[in-house]
């Protein structure tokens, strides 16, 4: 499983990254819907699963925690650029965001989003194309998590960032 | 042991159309797209329906539909409305198992349930709000002598309702009988993993409604529950599912001003008291069988006691009678009626569970029993089984703080009372819960301290249509079930009457 690791502006390690596969279809998706933007559900039924929305489609705010943002690299002299909008070759970025208070109970865990195939769940982009995003985590590491927690407590000293922990 | 036929088989009760169209104004209607999209059965894992994709130009044309239906039906008289809801309940049990063959093929779950469970509850769940609506009164308020406020209940008018998958029919009976009662018109959408059976149910009823009073729009949930939820033609939206989803959809229903009900599931604590084990009788039977419950419906349930907390001083006694009942569940063909558990609703529900059983056993739970896909043979390899799924570990593991919805357990120990309160309060979820004690005094207290809107006690898994259901914390707001639940599909209209032909004297 190939997985592009996201970057995280504030943080060493990233908490989010991408497999290939899901790349492959988040590039499908943002020259059909535009620019995309992820949020991890929990609860029932479809829950606990990324929900992939038009950027800006689901409101967040100071109840969310930005996770990191997937980097998606550009490929070149593939796809063409539709009406209004991006080429699917072009290279674009992916915010992921989570629930704060769910994050209390996940941030032990670094997230990798993959796709299987499946029938869709809630208003989540990728349904029609008959395969669904998937979360698989892995704990971080002692390292890890002591570079986490240093980044927190700067993230915590400067409230410009707009996503301390 | 009975198998029923598959559908689609020689001598089954259920056939189903090849494709389906959308259920608009009482008729089968072609969606505007002219797309379909194919239905499997979890069961085999192969198609056998195509049903129509609905966007938003079938849902403006069901809006349509309904909102020429409203006013008539929001006319007729509680008693008129109950005779129909009773007739439809008649006729749902001539043709229990009938519908129950078909929830079975379209769901996965097995056919005990549908048959003992599932059908009968929606039938019943018709009938109680019959009953309901025929004995509700409005009020007055008599304000001073020659003064008087009247309160009526009026209908909302139309509304949306979306429908998970884990109970395709009962949870959409759960939402229409209240709404048809209370004198609304529906506009449906189901689950794109479960389209078929509730296409059977408005065949089967189709002469005892009036057109257009309920409608169903299928398709995927970005393309026609998106503008059903997000529409200015509905005066409410009633929405099953999870938590992002049920954000979304307030965000809608703030942008037209209207209410919502939302149900969003749980991580039910079941909590067994160490008097459980104080005798090998009935009762303890009962408390093991409380236990497997995690199992029921493959663990699709949002209420399902997917944490288990066993006190400290009878926990490896009681966990290995626990383990052994798990283990004697009986999974194979869902139209077996010996068959206990069936196959999950979808490939991806079944992925999800998978990637579950892997981040369980690297945060360091210990796998009691299960833990993979279960092939079973012939036609059902390809269906989407589940081996029923038992981890030891601790409360702060996400396994114990997510909802899985498969059949995955997450079993810890307390040390005492207070301790199974924490350990019980300490999710970000509060929908159900189960108590299990001899000794009322603590089964009560642990009951009301509990942040959960349905505690158990001493069973688990009944829904009777009188008991509220509904959720604390981020499992939702509102309820269903109970005559209460009229109170959310009606507006309340006051007429402040003064009956004196004195003025006020201001002007």
């Amino acid at each position: 499983m190939a997985v592009h690791e996201g970057s995280s502006e504030a943080s060493p390690p990233g908490r989010v990254a991408v497999t290939d596969a899901a790349v492959e279809v988040l590039r499908r998706l943002r020259a059909q819907h535009g620019e995309l933007m992820f949020h991890q559900s929990g609860g029932c039924c479809d829950g606990s699963s990324p929900m992939c929305y038009p950027a800006g489609e689901f409101l967040t705010g100071d109840a969310d925690v930005r996770l990191g943002d997937l980097v998606v690299a550009g490929v070149t002299g593939e796809g063409m650029p539709g009406e209004g909008v991006p080429a699917e070759g072009e290279a674009f970025v992916v915010p992921v965001w989570m629930s704060r208070n769910q994050y209390a109970y996940w941030r032990h865990t670094h997230l990798t989003i993959d796709v299987v195939s499946g029938r869709g769940a809630g208003f989540s982009l990728e349904a029609p194309e008959g395969v669904r995003f998937l979360i698989r985590s892995r704990l971080f590491s002692d390292e890890e998590q002591r570079a986490l927690d240093g980044a927190v407590a700067r993230d915590r000293a400067d409230a410009r960032t707009g996503w301390a922990f | 042991m009975t198998i029923y036929a598959a559908p689609g088989q020689p001598g089954s009760l259920a056939t189903f159309r090849e494709r389906y169209d959308q259920w608009i104004g009482g008729e089968y209607v072609a969606p505007a797209s002219g797309r379909y999209f194919e239905n499997p059965t979890p069961v085999t894992g192969r198609t056998f329906t195509e049903v129509a994709r609905g966007d938003a130009a079938d849902i403006e044309r069901a809006l349509d539909a309904a909102h020429g239906a409203a006013r008539t039906w929001g006319k007729t008289t509680a008693t008129q409305r109950a005779v129909i809801l009773n007739k439809i309940a008649d006729r749902m049990e001539q043709n229990l198992e009938m519908l129950a063959v078909a929830e079975t093929w379209d769901n996965g779950k097995a056919i005990r349930e549908t048959v003992g469970a599932d059908i009968p509850l929606a039938i019943d769940h018709f009938r109680y709000f019959a009953g309901a609506v025929r004995a509700e009164e409005g009020s007055i308020s008599q304000i001073d002598e020659d003064t008087v406020a009247y309160h009526f209940h009026e209908p909302l008018g139309v509304v949306g309702q979306i429908i998970p998958w884990n109970f395709p029919l009962l949870m959409a009976v759960w939402k229409l009988a209240p709404a048809l009662a209370a004198g609304n018109c529906v506009v449906l959408k189901p689950a794109e993993q479960t389209p078929a059976s509730i296409l059977v149910l408005m065949e089967l009823i189709a002469d005892l409604l009036p057109p257009g009073v309920v409608n169903v729009v299928n398709g995927f949930g970005v393309e026609a529950g998106k503008p059903l939820a997000s529409s200015p033609r509905i005066r409410k939206i009633a929405f099953t599912g999870e938590t992002t989803t049920g954000r979304l959809i307030m965000q809608y229903a703030s942008q037209n001003l209207i209410p919502v009900t939302l149900e969003l599931g749980g991580k039910s604590p079941n909590i067994f008291f160490e008097d459980v084990a104080r005798e090998q009788d009935a009762y303890y039977d009962k408390s093991l069988e409380g236990f497997t419950m995690f199992a029921f419906n493959q663990g699709e349930v949002c209420t399902a006691p997917s944490r288990a907390l066993i006190q400290e001083s009878i926990y490896d006694r009681f966990l290995g009678d626990a383990v052994a009942r798990t283990q004697a569940i009986r999974q194979g063909n869902p139209l077996d009626t010996d068959t206990m558990m069936g196959a999950q609703a979808s490939n991806d529900q079944l992925e999800k569970i998978l990637s579950y059983v892997d981040i369980g056993t690297a945060e360091g739970a210990r796998l009691v029993t299960g833990g993979e896909r279960n092939v079973l043979d012939g036609d059902l390899a390809g269906g989407y089984y589940m081996q029923p799924t038992i981890f030891e570990g601790k409360n702060s593991m996400r396994i114990f703080q997510e909802e899985i919805f498969g059949p995955v357990l997450a079993v810890t120990s307390f040390a005492d009372y207070d301790d199974a309160m924490t350990i019980a309060n300490d999710t970000l979820y509060g929908l159900g819960a189960g108590v299990w004690s001899r000794e009322s005094t603590i089964a009560y207290r642990a009951g009301r301290e509990i942040q959960a809107g349905r505690v158990w006690t001493n069973c688990y898994h009944a829904y009777p249509a009188a008991a509220a259901f509904g959720g604390y914390k981020g499992s939702g707001i509102g309820r269903e079930n109970h005559k209460m639940m009229l109170d959310h599909y009606q507006q309340t209209k006051n007429l402040l009457v003064s009956y004196s032909a004195q003025k006020l004297g201001f002007f």
